[in-house]
């Protein structure tokens, strides 16, 4: 009786719908994927058919299997040294230009993995790239460059990462103790013992789970593979589900045997970083707190680092998005010269504008974008306070629940939800809402990620003094916990907001005529092989984003309540 | 009045269950704790960490549900387990002043102080000049009638300790919860605030629960206090009492510091007790309770009650010598170290008294400084 009271009180109901909404969103797409996978030819019992046909004789699986954990190992492992390395640079040393370093962060969020691979094929093409034909061909009378390799898709893959790697571990270095490094110090140990006996072993956890994150983005990645493996016939796990989808007959079968493949594999990974982080539970080197460390002086080699940065930021961030707008000026690309200088046009804007999709699709973009972003931060703000706040049972496995799309990879889940939605009789299939549910489900990790950050950084004695205070739940949710983690879940909105806007890998799986986004509005460019209309749109789409992040840093001025004073 | 009746709470909530044995392979943070507030007396709850203080205050407020046990203030039922009676702790209507102060940090002073009048019940709410007026009063009270404005976090850490008391006192709550409230600021500032908070009880006529690990703290502010061990209570007494009469050996070593001495009751005649030690013979006073002759007690006595001189003084009780190890001068008193064969005693005196180590003294104790503490 009193189970059935509590249940139906408010907040009973609204862990409850919490419980079904985040089960509903991780479970029901992989239950149709596997059975629909696993299902014989006749429709009547278990087959392994689908496997056969997807990694048998002919299918060259051995060569997709290789090229997939080099591609992603290789972008994971750029990510990780190069952003570990600008932390470091960053919050330890006295290193010039600090500012520079967050300009180049906000890459990856400005400037989505299509334009940034689009942009990659202008410079890095072997016969028209600018890099090839204006550097390397006048310097050197070779062409060493080639983009359509793997080697140029971890190049790609691993600069657009980086940013993430480099913010993930910023914070790991601000949230660390300097006091246990002074003490090893003053233990007599010199800097470089330092850095590998305590500095290290204390930011693994951080280490490892960010390598983690950049190999599963890898391991999904459709755009790099897409745009520049599918030229010379590489192919990875996600553009050979695209390829057989795209396909005639389409075989469902054997996209669901990639499908499964892509992520056993990933969730191998989850289960290898969780057993490196194994003994590293103990220590906590998180405290919430930001602490200023004593940054290591460079000395001399202080220009030089100052050069390297700004090396790095021209070639990750001006590059790119100089490349992008030049080419969007030209009728056809060519690499600059007095002729190529000469011809520039504003043609391609006046086509963007022409085309009978200019307004509906970044309308749907938007719309799903604010609809996601709202749906996701609302629903994780309540299951973040059921796993950490109550001793609900079963917590543990709704987090976990809310976790697991984030080793589900974006084809794989569009693929998935198609197989739900096309036999469910609810008329879900070919509208928006089918896009708005893939992106809720795919960026429910993401916005767990904000909330309980949010939620954990906040003592829980501030709402048992409310509850004292006579405060009842919903009182304490609304005046004393959203409030305080409000700037939280403003920064997950903005972020889920502005990736949904980049969101490609599902969305192509699911959109249906008329209900374009930007995203496969570009996409489609990129097919009739229309790359300047493409830069055009690409340009527009980076202003587009740019003001929404800059709004978004606005309002999160506004609204930081205690703001992050170490920014 | 506030009773609490056998509180017991276990964190590892289904290893009873699990074993399908009886409730005793549980792990009890507090196990069986039984005690009475009465109506304005400061009760502190003091002991080690870990002993249970907390999760005793904790399961007063609401905000830990008790494995078993009873709490009762007047007439209302807080919690009984065999009734599965449970009040949330918002509808207990007490005030509660914690460790980390809990001050809301998105909220001005002012706000943080009138919240509690705010969330009432809309029955009972107070209007909003009524409102105002209140959380006037009681900000004058504890003297932040000037920063009302202000934002919460723009306070030094006495005000803010100040602020989570007047918040708790802004409902005038039947019962003040108050966990390690001194412990965030510095000596000098918990000395000030220990009297403050005492002259605001006394003048207000709080009834209050007052969690502690700090001895002369809970000596000098506690009307009784109730001595916690490992989840249980192992004295309750005024300061005076627990000081001078500790009823087990680890009350006697956790406040203050004293000399113990293993010893056997030799004799009893009235109130004199004579006990045997190894290293000689002493008389007590028992006053309350004499031992029987043949039991084995502990002997206690404080440095201050060793009184030290170079002469013997002959036909006084209690009189032994030895020879001074080590003195340490700590500014207002001064600590003598005697050897009496390998027993050390250690005497507290005045600062005039300095005798160089490796000096032949004698010392005596008082009968009635002789306590003497059951051995279980």
């Amino acid at each position: 009786m009193r189970i059935v009271r509590s249940l139906l009180s408010f907040q009973g109901l609204l862990v409850g719908g919490a419980v079904v909404i985040v089960g509903y969103l991780a479970i029901v797409p992989l239950g149709y994927l596997i059975h629909d996978t696993f299902l014989s030819s006749d429709g009547t019992g278990v087959s392994f058919g689908a496997f056969s046909r997807a990694y048998g004789g002919n299918a060259q699986a051995g060569d997709m299997l290789l090229n997939s954990m080099w591609f992603a190992l290789g972008s994971a492992a750029l990510a990780l040294v190069l952003g570990t390395t600008l932390a470091y640079v960053q919050v330890r040393t006295d290193t010039p230009f600090k500012g520079l370093f967050f300009a180049a962060s906000l890459v990856p969020l400005i400037v989505p993995g299509i334009l940034y691979a689009t942009s990659w094929i202008f410079l890095g093409d072997p016969s028209t790239g600018i890099l090839n034909s204006l550097v390397f061909e006048p310097l050197f009378g070779a062409t060493p460059i080639n983009i359509y390799s793997v080697w140029g898709m971890i190049w790609v893959q691993g600069l657009h990462l980086a940013p993430v790697a480099f913010l993930l571990m910023v914070a790991a270095f601000r949230a660390m103790d300097p006091s246990l490094e002074e003490s090893a110090a003053m233990s007599g140990a010199n800097r470089l013992t330092v850095l590998r006996r305590v500095t290290v072993p204390l930011l693994r956890p951080a280490m490892i789970s960010a390598a983690l994150l950049m190999f599963v983005q890898s391991l999904e990645s459709f755009e790099v593979p897409g745009l520049l493996g599918l030229q010379n016939g590489i192919y990875v796990f996600t553009s050979r589900i695209y390829f057989v989808l795209r396909a005639y007959p389409v075989d469902y079968g054997a996209a669901g045997a990639y499908a499964i493949g892509l992520l056993l594999i990933a969730a191998a990974g989850v289960l290898l970083s969780s057993w490196l982080q194994r003994s590293s539970r103990n220590f906590q080197t998180v405290t919430g707190k930001a602490f200023r460390p004593r940054p290591v002086e460079l000395g001399r080699a202080r220009p030089f680092v100052g050069v390297a940065v700004i090396l790095y930021f021209l070639i990750t961030v001006v590059l790119p998005v100089a490349v992008l707008v030049y080419a969007s000026l030209l009728k056809y690309y060519a690499a600059p010269s007095r002729k190529a200088l000469s011809s520039m046009t504003l043609d391609n804007y006046r086509a963007v504008l022409d085309m009978p999709l200019a307004f509906t699709a970044p309308k749907n973009s938007l719309l799903l974008g604010v609809g996601a972003a709202t749906a996701v931060m609302v629903l994780t703000a309540v299951v973040s306070w059921v796993v950490l706040r109550t001793k609900a049972p079963g917590r543990r496995l709704l987090d976990l629940l809310a976790f697991t799309p984030i080793v589900i990879p974006g084809l794989v889940l569009g693929l998935a939800l198609s197989f739900v939605y096309l036999r469910m009789p609810l008329p879900i299939y070919g509208t928006l809402l089918i896009l708005l549910i893939s992106y809720c489900t795919r960026y429910l990790p993401y916005g767990m990620r904000y909330s309980s950050a949010a939620m954990a950084q906040m003592s829980p004695e501030l709402e048992e003094s409310a509850h004292v205070s006579g405060a009842s739940w919903f009182q304490t949710f609304r005046r004393v916990l959203l409030p305080l983690m409000s700037s939280g879940i403003l920064a997950g909105w903005v972020y889920i907001l502005v990736v949904s806007f980049r969101e490609l890998s599902s969305t192509i799986l699911l959109y249906s005529p008329g209900k374009e986004v930007l995203s496969v509005l570009i996409w489609e460019q990129f097919e009739n092989g229309q790359f300047t209309t493409l830069a055009a749109l690409g340009v527009l789409m980076v202003l587009l984003l740019v003001l929404l992040v800059s709004i978004a840093y606005r309002l999160g001025a506004r609204f930081g309540l205690q703001g992050d004073s170490a920014n | 009045m506030l009773t609490v009746e056998s509180l017991k709470k276990s964190y590892d909530e289904t290893a009873g269950r699990k074993a399908g044995r009886h409730d005793d392979t549980r792990t009890y943070a507090v196990g069986g704790v039984d005690f009475e507030v009465h109506d304005g007396e400061l009760f502190t709850l003091l002991g080690p960490s870990g002993c249970g203080k907390t999760t005793t205050l904790r399961s007063i407020a609401g905000l830990e549900r008790p494995t078993s046990g009873r709490v009762t203030l007047g007439g209302r039922v807080l919690f009984d387990a065999a009734q599965g009676v449970n009040m949330r702790a918002s509808r207990r209507g007490f005030g509660m002043v914690f460790q980390s102060y809990a001050i809301w940090p998105h909220m001005s002073v002012f706000k943080n102080v009138s919240f509690p009048l705010e969330v009432m019940p809309r029955a009972k709410r107070p209007g909003r000049k009524e409102i105002e007026e209140r959380v006037g009063q009681v900000l004058d009270v504890t003297e932040l009638g000037s920063y009302a404005s202000r934002p919460a976090t723009k306070l030094s850490g006495g005000q803010q300790q100040r602020l989570a008391l007047a918040r708790a006192l802004v409902t005038h709550p039947e019962l003040m919860l108050l966990d390690e409230p001194l412990s965030n600021l510095d000596a000098k500032l918990r000395e000030t605030m220990r009297f403050e908070l005492k002259r605001l009880q006394r003048e207000l006529h709080l009834t209050a629960i007052y969690v502690t690990h700090d001895q002369s703290e809970a000596l000098v502010m506690s009307s009784r206090i109730a001595v916690m061990n490992q989840g249980r209570i192992e004295q309750i007494g005024k300061p005076r009492e627990i000081y001078t009469k500790p009823a087990t050996r680890f009350v006697a070593e956790f406040i203050g510091t004293s000399n113990f001495l293993e010893g056997t009751v030799a004799s009893v005649h009235g109130q004199e007790v004579q006990v045997d030690t190894e290293h000689g013979r002493l008389v007590a006073h028992e006053v309350d309770k004499a031992p029987a002759v043949g039991e084995s007690v502990l002997v206690s006595i404080r440095p201050e009650c060793v009184d030290l001189s170079r002469q013997p003084r002959g036909n006084v009780p209690n009189e032994w010598s030895g020879k001074v190890l080590t003195r340490a001068f700590m500014g207002d008193v001064v600590d003598h170290i005697v050897g009496v064969g390998k027993l050390e005693i250690r005497n507290r005196s005045n600062p005039n008294l300095s005798i160089p180590p490796g000096t032949e003294v004698h010392f005596s104790i008082a009968p009635d400084k002789v306590t003497l503490v059951p051995v279980d």
